[in-house]
């Protein structure tokens, strides 16, 4: 595998989106922040930058959620479509190079639109902290413009390359419809991994007991991405647990990107 | 061919608002009978909907349970309730169990007496309760607690214990301590009740609570003026053998100068020798107190 193919087919994925205004979203993004934090004021008592944390925070990990599935089915259904995959897979370009090319397109996609959004989500916490009196400020669990929170942006984007690398895998074989109701599908599964683990509990059967066992170790754990909660109330997180989650995340990634640069690998385009 | 389609968006874009106005000046669609709803009731069911989402829902259902108590208070519907107020809390509480101010004005709202609240005092506990739970260091609770059986309850001994269980939390005040014995001793008095009242209004983090602990002594002054008043009322009928039916009256009489009014400038009102706050005064209703203890 070269490098210089795989950024080249990279650099493309990125400027298609770009020319496809995945980049409104940010528009988006920041409209919704400034408007909610205008908003937020006159519909509740209270705890205005603990729901502006909460929701900025939950709009980055949506906005980017949305673009990982909806860009990522088409990633390798448009070439097809186009028929564009036939010069492209004359050219000097692998099949694996190819697939993981356009994951990383769709990956540098998601960090320049995460990273942007943190970008403005700070900014408008930044406002919002000189809105508030010294003695409300000393009573926040957290200071508005909390560095913290970066750990929860920072999982948010690893759980957003599981998801593009899954859009990406069932982008391989299958429809776009399809893959993402099974991408979606796997996300929102994804998220009730702890209730696999604790299947026992409620079925009497073993079989059942070790198929949803089998299932939890099996299943993306969505989950264990989602500190979110914790980072807005500056409740420890310990660094070991983000190292061993980005850590999963990039097996998870791996081994979907295998598994998809192998099911590639066999398509017949003749 | 970019004229024509620019006129006729204008033309559409005004037709929409010209109908919009028609339909705002019609009263809008008919009335419904439909009660205000909430789906989901169970806080376990919620948490797992709620995917990722549970802090940002969370804040939903605070803001649900805020707007739900505003417009129960300000409606001039004879039927409306505050159904709805605790399960919002307690789905509130449970997707994001560090909710602060959710457990804290939550169990104001709740203790709130009709007809500016549900008056539930045993819910505003069971929620501070819950939040204990939740934060078992977080000494403001265990003082709410006390706080509710004081203020709503007038069970003085049930708040003085709970103030001495808020003090011996690490985190606690000084004042924490002389504020349980004062209540044990003097439970009550306005005195206490003052000092209890500017305790919040120094240490309150928030607008609105600060807001409510200001109006809270302003009706304890406003306490202290009808009683002078009443007094006055009093001295009045005796002497002249007929309730003051003015402050006219009282007036001429020397009792008075002018009209009196309350701390937030509406006039008390005095009808048949009976002195009272107006109802239309930000301060009303006035709290209950026992007699005997001012």
């Amino acid at each position: 595998m070269h490098p210089q193919v795989i950024r080249h087919v990279a650099l493309n994925v990125f400027k298609e989106s770009v020319r496809d205004r995945v980049l409104y979203s940010l528009v988006a993004f920041a409209s919704l922040l400034i408007g909610v934090s205008y908003l937020i004021g006159q519909l509740t008592a209270g705890q205005d930058i603990k729901i502006i944390k909460d929701l900025g925070l939950a709009a980055i990990s949506t906005f980017g959620l949305l673009i990982a599935i909806f860009i990522g089915i088409g990633l390798v259904w448009k070439e097809v479509e186009r028929r564009s995959i036939y010069s492209l897979l004359a050219k000097p370009v692998s099949r694996p190079e190819f697939i993981i090319g356009k994951f990383v397109g769709l990956a540098l996609t998601l960090l320049v639109n995460v990273a942007t959004m943190t970008v403005a989500f700070y900014a408008v916490l930044a406002y919002m902290n000189t809105q508030f009196s010294d003695n409300v400020r000393a009573s926040w669990p957290a200071p508005a413009v909390d560095p913290g929170m970066l750990r929860a942006v920072a999982l948010i984007f690893v759980e957003l390359l599981v998801v593009t690398a899954i859009a990406l895998f069932f982008s391989t074989f299958s429809s776009p419809f399809l893959s993402a109701a099974l991408t979606g599908g796997l996300w929102v599964i994804g998220h009730f991994n702890t209730d696999l683990r604790n299947f026992e509990a409620v079925v009497e059967s073993p079989v059942a007991a070790s198929l949803a066992r089998g299932l939890y170790y099996i299943l993306p754990n969505f989950a264990a991405f989602d500190i979110k909660a914790q980072v807005v109330y500056a409740q420890p997180v310990p660094s070991s647990y983000l190292l061993i989650t980005a850590g999963y995340g990039a097996v998870y990634v791996a081994l979907l990107l295998t598994g998809a640069v192998t099911i590639f690998a066999r398509r017949d385009f003749a | 061919m970019r004229w024509p389609a620019l006129v006729l968006i204008v033309a559409l874009g005004a037709g929409v608002a010209g109908l919009q106005a028609v339909h705002e000046r019609r009263g809008g669609p008919p009335a419904g009978t439909t009660e205000n709803l909430l789906y989901v009731r169970s806080p376990e069911a919620m948490q797992r909907l709620a995917l990722s989402y549970d802090a940002l829902l969370a804040d939903l259902y605070w803001i649900r349970a805020v707007q739900h108590y505003g417009g129960t208070r300000l409606s001039t519907d004879p039927a409306a309730r505050f159904d709805l107020l605790y399960p919002l809390l307690d789905l509130a509480t449970s997707l994001d169990p560090y909710f602060r101010v959710a457990y804290l004005f939550g169990s104001i709202f709740l203790a709130e007496p009709p007809p500016g609240g549900p008056g539930r005092t045993d819910l505003a506990i069971a929620l501070l309760e819950k939040g204990l739970r939740a934060q078992p260091d977080e000494w403001e609770y265990a003082q709410a607690v006390g706080f509710v059986h004081y203020w709503w309850r007038q069970d003085y001994e049930q708040a003085a214990a709970w103030f001495a269980r808020a003090a011996d939390f690490p985190d606690a005040p000084v004042w924490m301590r002389p504020l349980a014995a004062t209540t044990l001793a003097q439970g009550g008095s306005r005195a206490s009740s003052r000092v209890l009242w500017r305790q919040i209004l120094a240490t309150a983090e928030d607008g609105w609570y600060r807001n409510e602990a200001q109006r809270r002594l302003l009706q304890l002054d406003a306490m202290d003026q009808l009683d002078r008043l009443r007094a006055a009322a009093d001295a009045f009928r005796e002497t002249r053998m007929r309730p003051a039916d003015g402050w006219a009256d009282l007036r001429a009489a020397g009792y008075v100068r002018g009209t009196p009014v309350d701390p937030t400038g509406t006039p008390y009102r005095l009808a048949g020798g009976v002195v009272s706050l107006d109802p239309d005064s930000r301060l009303h209703p006035l709290p209950t107190e026992p007699a005997g203890r001012r």
